[in-house]
């Protein structure tokens, strides 16, 4: 075999032999490679063996629950429903709204509460504004991973602007315990309208400075497309959910086909991966879905903010919670895919039991998948694709 | 297709391992008989009329009696329907038949099944604790779950 | 003004003593190690980023243990991830000191009643050397921090050997 040329990508391995260029025969087999638990481009605590047969994998197996901090448990142990809010908010730390919104949600379903409009308002601009900072944080990390620091410096700067308009509202930059049962917290403050409006004029020509930089940038290109191909139906096979499941070509959002909230008001697009510079399905088309849901969330926002309805945010938040004896099941779009809450009361004040279904935690099972066949290089760009946040994963 | 369409269509084909339903509260759901959960499911998936091709989550739960189950959000993304499945196991005998081979993403759903509540799936590829440590002992989610002193050297509690 | 600004004004000769100049070159150039748990991580990102800026105060982030001297550990520990810590310490060189970020690594957090898999305080493994309270502390907290290690950093002599 000639060792100037590199390796197909059909390449089966010959366990035994290799015969080198001089004609002396060399005994190969696989590796098993280590990577993490700590290591600067998992995005967390995630242990990942690799068996790789040369430089291109064999099998990539996630080894998860190093951040396993038993939410469950305590939600079983709370006297109260609103009290496991904050446990919720640290499950996916990144995108704590869209959490708060699931759980608040399953609790009001079960209990057959009305949110007065207001409120259904305020958490649309909450939970869209939460969905441009997690992609924010999402996309400032992918380029880290392929070697560009200065996106993730944009990234960041942009995603002070909301912290601030989080901050003045309920006082927390990163874990809010904003959307409680029945209503809100807080309500808005005076000048929120203003600053919100202000941020989306200031956030739309920064989409495009971002595509500038990273999305159209030749170097990323090169090493995203056609990379971690997902074909649709795998995807829906393995219940991948959120920017997984439409960069893979399926047009499927919750947030317009099992309605949850009042997005139906608004008009806004669902965004889905067509392969413009490489396979449908690959590391680049998951990641332009991310950069297109900002686009649309910006819209969302400024067409909320200009029909937001009076109202008292706090008169549906009912004194004691205490739904019938029964089960639900609630799912929400997040900014990682279906976040589901799976609640079971036995009539008393505290859950029975809550089963908290993860988007990262499912998607990521999805890796050996699309990792084989890849090159090592390839598999940080596959693994940030994904976009897990092990808090998430491991719950 | 309605609920009772569904549960029609799943005597007609199984029978008896439909053991009960409940149809008129919010989200219906199905109970079938443990050791006939792979069959079941393959036909819900296959099935032109029913096609639920999306498990939304599967979760292990410990019913008030003591009894161990394990609960199935069906979805279907072609049809737009839903359902609820339900199977039964004792603590003694924690044996059901694993889903794995029909929807790929009950494979870590089932693992983490097994490591909170021990109930073990026949037919799982490669059954073993997800979020925990190999060494640990104990299944926490259990209502009877004690937390061990030390693990390995570690205090446990606080 | 810094030292140099001061005493290098006329001349090119400083006198000091020893343990000043190895004390002012070692505060001022802590070498993080790239260690980020949970959401106090996603903190600590936003402390290198451009708003709050951590690398002004010499606070580098480096990905191998080998080559830093201070580790942030930045949100929960948990049993399966507590073995792996003590091994990532025991491969960082001296001098080395540890900043506990967050309350969940600081004494379990919110996690502490029922957090069966939760380690109650990262002190339970390796030796910690300053505490920054919060769930999740702003940056400014953890500047404040690394700060606080700066002034404890000043306070060492290779004389006598701390604890």
């Amino acid at each position: 075999m000639d060792q100037s040329r590199p390796l197909p990508t059909n390449y089966v391995t010959q366990p035994d032999r290799v015969i080198t260029s001089r004609g002396k025969t060399v005994r190969t087999e696989e590796m098993i490679i280590n990577m993490g638990p700590q290591h600067p481009s998992t995005h967390g605590v995630l242990r990942l063996e690799i068996v790789v047969d040369g430089e291109i994998i064999v099998d990539a197996i996630p080894h998860i629950g190093y951040l396993h901090r038993c939410f469950e448990k305590h939600a079983e142990h709370m006297t109260n429903y609103q009290q496991v809010i904050p446990y919720a908010d640290r499950m996916d730390y990144v995108a704590s709204m869209n959490n708060d919104h699931a759980f608040a949600l399953a609790v009001e379903r079960m209990m057959k509460i009305e949110v007065p409009e207001r409120v259904e308002y305020i958490r649309v601009i909450m939970a869209e504004l939460q969905r441009i900072a997690s992609h924010l944080v999402a996309l400032g990390t992918y380029g880290i991973d392929a070697g560009a620091f200065t996106p993730f410096l944009y990234c960041f700067r942009d995603r002070e602007k909301i912290l601030d308009l989080f901050e003045i509202t309920c006082g927390a930059r990163l874990l809010y315990n904003y959307i409680w049962v029945g209503g809100l917290s807080h309500d808005l403050p005076a000048g929120f309208v203003e600053q919100a409006k202000e941020f989306c004029a200031y956030f739309k020509p920064k989409i495009k400075e971002f595509n500038d930089l990273l999305t159209y940038n030749e170097i990323f290109i090169k090493r995203t497309a056609n990379v971690g191909v997902l074909p649709g139906d795998v995807a829906i096979n393995y219940a991948c959910s959120g920017p997984m499941l439409r960069g893979s070509g399926v047009n499927w959002d919750l947030r317009r086909d099992d309605p949850y909230a009042v997005y139906d008001k608004f008009d806004w697009e669902v965004q889905v991966g067509k392969g413009e510079v490489g396979t449908v399905g690959d590391c680049w088309d998951r990641h332009i879905v991310r950069v297109r849901e900002m686009e649309q969330s910006v819209k969302i926002i400024e067409q909320a903010l200009a029909g937001i309805p009076e109202g008292n945010v706090q008169s549906a938040v009912p004194k004691r919670i205490r739904p019938e004896a029964g089960e639900i099941y609630i799912r929400t779009e997040t900014p990682r895919g279906e976040l589901g809450f799976f609640i079971m009361s036995d009539g008393s004040g505290s859950p029975y039991r809550v089963k908290a279904r993860g988007p990262a935690f499912v998607n990521l099972s999805v890796l050996p998948e699309i990792a084989r066949g890849a090159m090592i290089a390839d598999l940080t760009m596959i693994v940030g694709s994904v976009d897990i946040v092990l808090g998430e994963v491991d719950r | 297709m309605t609920p009772q369409e569904i549960l029609d269509k799943l005597t007609s084909q199984f029978g008896d391992a439909i053991l009960e339903s409940k149809l008129d509260v919010a989200q219906p759901w199905i109970k079938i008989a443990r050791d006939r959960a792979e069959g079941i499911c393959l036909y819900l998936r296959d099935e032109p009329s029913l096609q639920f091709d999306y498990l939304m989550c599967l979760s292990g739960v410990e019913l008030s009696d003591g009894n161990l189950g394990v609960v199935y959000h069906l979805s279907s993304i072609i049809h737009k329907h839903k359902i609820v499945l339900k199977t039964v196991c004792s603590k003694e005998d924690p044996h059901i038949q694993s889903a794995s081979a029909v929807w790929g993403t009950a494979n870590w759903h089932e693992r983490e099944a097994f490591d909170m509540f021990g109930i073990i799936f026949d037919g799982h590829p490669d059954l073993r604790r997800i979020l925990l440590p190999d060494d640990w002992e104990g299944y926490p989610l259990r209502k009877d779950y004690k937390v061990q002193e030390f693990y390995n050297g570690i205090k446990v509690p606080y | 003004m810094g030292i140099l600004d001061l005493r290098l004004e006329k001349s090119n000769i400083v006198i000091t003593s020893l343990d000043n100049l190895l004390n002012w070159a070692r505060l001022s150039s802590l070498w993080q190690m790239q260690f980020g748990l949970a959401c106090c991580a996603i903190e600590m990102m936003a402390a290198s980023a451009s708003n709050f800026d951590i690398m002004r105060f010499g606070v580098i982030p480096r990905a191998t243990p080998r080559q830093t001297d201070v580790m942030i550990v930045a949100g929960t520990v948990t049993i399966k991830m507590a073995s792996r810590i003590k091994r990532l310490y025991d491969q960082m060189a001296e001098p080395r000191y540890v900043l506990s970020m967050g309350s969940c690594s600081n004494c379990g957090g919110p996690y502490w009643e029922h957090g069966y898999h939760v380690l109650k305080g990262v002190d339970r493994v390796i030796p910690v050397d300053v505490y920054v309270p919060g769930c999740p502390p702003r940056p400014e907290a953890l500047l404040e921090g690394i700060m606080k290690l700066q002034e404890k950093v000043r306070q060492e002599s290779i004389a006598k050997k701390s604890a």
